[in-house]
């Protein structure tokens, strides 16, 4: 038996699904990295840490808020905690790009700003931050996509975007 | 081959039974909570109305959905299967019975141990209990006691197959036990992770041992095992649509060699992908996170493989059946068979599955979708059918064969497929859809004030999915019991339906069945892929948070 002729067997049309399933995976590879590098579409990157249990002493959560840093360029500190974010609402005119930074104070939470591409897991300890412009006025919910105990389905806040 | 036929023992059918008796238990309290939570979502509450105080809230019965039906009944089923993979496969008993035995009741003491503080609401941290949410210590010994036993398990496996190898050099080894086997190695490997967050970090915090824990670290341990946990799930089912299946829809399997070396690379690649649960994360750099979606997208290859070798397999079987045409041969298939019914429909879903699971794993489309309603919609197509109608499917012929009696209204059993095939389409393409329009998952979205008044349609139709499949998941529980408790014996022992190869496995070239290579590789790339984080995220971490209970 084991002197029979050993090969690995490979039907012709098996043949042409791998190469057509090897190029798939290269296309949507590629696609996703254009996006990413092209059209700017990130996910979150370390920027800094904290201590959760005293984010009065880390500066630039001691108060949390919409910093304006140049026009129409603002910063918001947002700061997750059960069940609520702090502060609940910021408002901005059209127009503007705006970076998020968020952090937790306890457990960890979601923040995801419904119809844009910002959605970050917030984890104590760390800061996570994206980038939006807000090109379109209207109310922007953000909420809390990460279970955080018995409130959790009341935790949003609200960014209203004025013309 | 057929000749020489290892016929199980009545003692080695009864510890594989037991397997199944603890898994289909758990499916049936877990499967209780899943209807509850989808009929919440369409604003009928039996929460608050019917199941407080014995059910303390939405949370505690999510948890019990998610560590009951995806932890309990998957692992027991699992390591079950893989016994009579073994047994059967190499044609012998196991080397150390014994130490398989200790190794079951472990899973069954650990199971009990978690359960307790599940049930007194002390442990509402779902099934993948992210610290500084913190349980009582006996959730998480318990889950470890769980994940040791399965380990203990796969030794019995192993000691056993080493012997056979001694003595058979020169055999390949027969299909189903190397894919048993590739199965229980991933699964260690995969586990080193959650053995490490639990261990080191979340047993001896909630015992007050340690004051605080980096949340961040722990995520990155969690997902170390917490993707591979799905292959876990996947690759039994895999084994059945490869080396089953055929055989049940009359045919072969196409390729014997192509099979193997799927389950190679499913080793190779199942592992050093976590931090594709992670893009979101904020202590993990952008660069690791597109080598993890790299990796995941060549994990999605040898799934392909898969896909073709299994619809080959069903094709030729359909076509010696009379089936003409292109898609002809598929109708002649047979689908009043409820084992092959469960595990046809079980992978036209997952086929569906399959293709959302590409979105997730796109590194940025996954902005959209994290952490919506998408992802359990997502995985309700595989791991809640892909797998689990698929095991249905497998029990559908292996009860029988282990008890030697009659199936229970064999009939029931093809209407509760079917049920659940329906079911799960409208639950699933509903999730899908609120997900995508920002729905949180984790959430009774019935509450949450955010919910705008378009989605009702969408929730509503979430709800009757899920009074469907809880109707399907009982009619599967009565076939089970009604199996076991019947008197009327089978006339002639069931033949377990192992598929023949088209070509005879012994022409499978050598390096295909040989593990210190694919071991060495699956070591390496987990190194490279995991090996610079970990030490830069264990050398840079703050233990500063404390517990918090918040349910």
């Amino acid at each position: 038996m084991a002197n029979k002729h050993e090969s690995m067997h490979i039907d012709p049309y098996e043949k042409t699904w791998i190469i057509v399933s090897l190029a798939m995976l290269i296309v949507f590879f590629g696609a996703i990295t254009v996006a990413g590098l092209s059209f700017g579409v990130r996910v979150p990157d370390p920027v800094a840490r904290v201590n959760p249990n005293d984010l009065a002493a880390s500066g630039t959560f001691a108060e949390p808020g919409l910093k304006e840093v140049a026009p129409k360029r603002y910063e918001a500190y947002i700061v997750a905690q059960t069940w609520s974010f702090t502060p609940r609402e910021i408002e901005v005119p059209a127009g503007s790009i705006v970076k998020f930074y968020v952090t937790s104070k306890d457990v960890q939470h979601g923040f995801k700003l419904q119809n844009t591409n910002v959605n970050m897991q917030i984890v104590p300890g760390q800061v996570s931050s994206l980038s939006v412009k807000f090109d379109e006025p209207g109310e922007y919910d953000f909420i809390c996509t990460e279970y955080c105990g018995l409130g959790h389905a009341a935790m949003y806040g609200k960014v209203i975007v004025t013309p | 081959m057929t000749a020489n036929v290892y016929q199980l023992t009545a003692k080695e059918k009864r510890f594989i039974g037991w397997h199944f008796i603890v898994a289909v238990a758990a499916l049936s309290i877990g499967s209780l909570f899943g209807p509850f939570q989808a009929m919440e979502h369409a604003g009928w509450d039996f929460y608050e109305k019917f199941l407080n105080p014995l059910f303390h809230s939405y949370y505690e019965g999510l948890t019990l959905h998610g560590v009951l039906n995806a932890l309990i009944w998957t692992t027991f089923f699992i390591t079950g299967f893989i016994t009579f993979l073994v047994i059967y496969g190499l044609k012998r008993p196991l080397r150390y019975p014994k130490l398989n035995q200790l190794g079951f009741w472990l899973m069954v003491i650990g199971l009990v141990i978690a359960a307790v503080p599940i049930l007194l609401n002390q442990a509402s941290v779902l099934y993948t209990f992210y610290p500084p949410m913190k349980a009582s210590p006996a959730f998480y010994i318990g889950v470890t006691l769980v994940v040791v036993g399965s380990w203990i398990e796969g030794y019995g496996f192993y000691l056993t197959y080493y012997q056979w190898r001694k003595e058979n050099l020169r055999t390949r080894t027969p299909l189903i036990t190397f894919m048993g086997l590739i199965t229980m190695v991933m699964w260690q490997i995969a586990t080193l992770g959650a053995a490490a967050e639990l261990l080191v970090d979340l047993i001896p915090w909630s015992l007050g041992l340690r004051a605080g824990l980096d949340p961040q670290l722990d995520r990155t341990y969690f997902w170390w095992t917490g993707h591979p946990l799905v292959y876990f799930w996947l690759l039994p089912a895999y084994i059945s649509w490869y080396t089953f299946l055929p055989r049940q829809a009359g045919g072969k399997l196409f390729s014997d060699s192509l099979a193997r070396f799927s389950f190679w690379l499913f080793l190779l690649l199942s592992v050093p992908v976590g931090f594709h649960h992670q893009y979101v994360d904020p202590g993990v750099p952008s660069g690791w996170k597109m080598v993890h979606s790299l990796l995941t997208y060549s994990v999605f290859f040898p799934s392909m493989l898969t896909a073709f070798t299994v619809v080959a397999s069903l094709e030729n079987a359909g076509r010696a059946r009379g089936g003409k045409g292109l898609l002809g041969w598929l109708a002649k298939l047979p689908w009043n068979d409820p084992s092959v019914a469960a595990q046809l429909l079980a992978g036209i879903l997952f086929f569906f599955g399959g293709i959302g699971g590409l979105v997730n794993a796109s590194y940025n489309i996954n902005l959209v979708v994290h952490n919506t309603s998408w992802v359990p919609g997502h995985f309700h197509l595989t791991v809640s059918t892909g797998v689990t109608l698929t095991f249905m499917g497998i029990l559908y012929w292996m009860v029988p064969y282990l008890t030697g009696k009659e199936l229970w209204c064999k009939k029931c059993a093809v209407v509760q497929v079917w049920l659940w095939f329906i079911g799960m389409t409208i639950f699933s393409n509903a999730m899908h859809v609120v997900g995508l329009l920002g729905a949180p998952r984790r959430t009774p979205l019935g509450q949450a004030p955010y919910i705008p008044e378009e989605w009702a349609g969408h929730l509503l139709r979430v709800g009757i999915g899920g009074v469907i499949l809880l109707i399907s998941v009982y009619l599967f529980v009565a076939v089970m019991i009604g199996s076991v408790l019947t008197k009327k014996k089978l006339s002639t022992e069931v033949e377990p339906p192992v598929a023949e190869s088209l070509l005879d496995p012994q022409t499978t070239p050598s390096w295909l069945d040989r593990w210190v290579p694919w071991l060495v590789g699956a070591a390496i790339l987990l190194i490279i892929a995991y090996g610079p984080q970990l030490v830069y995220q264990i050398s840079t971490a703050q233990f500063t948070s404390p517990g918090f209970r918040v349910w």
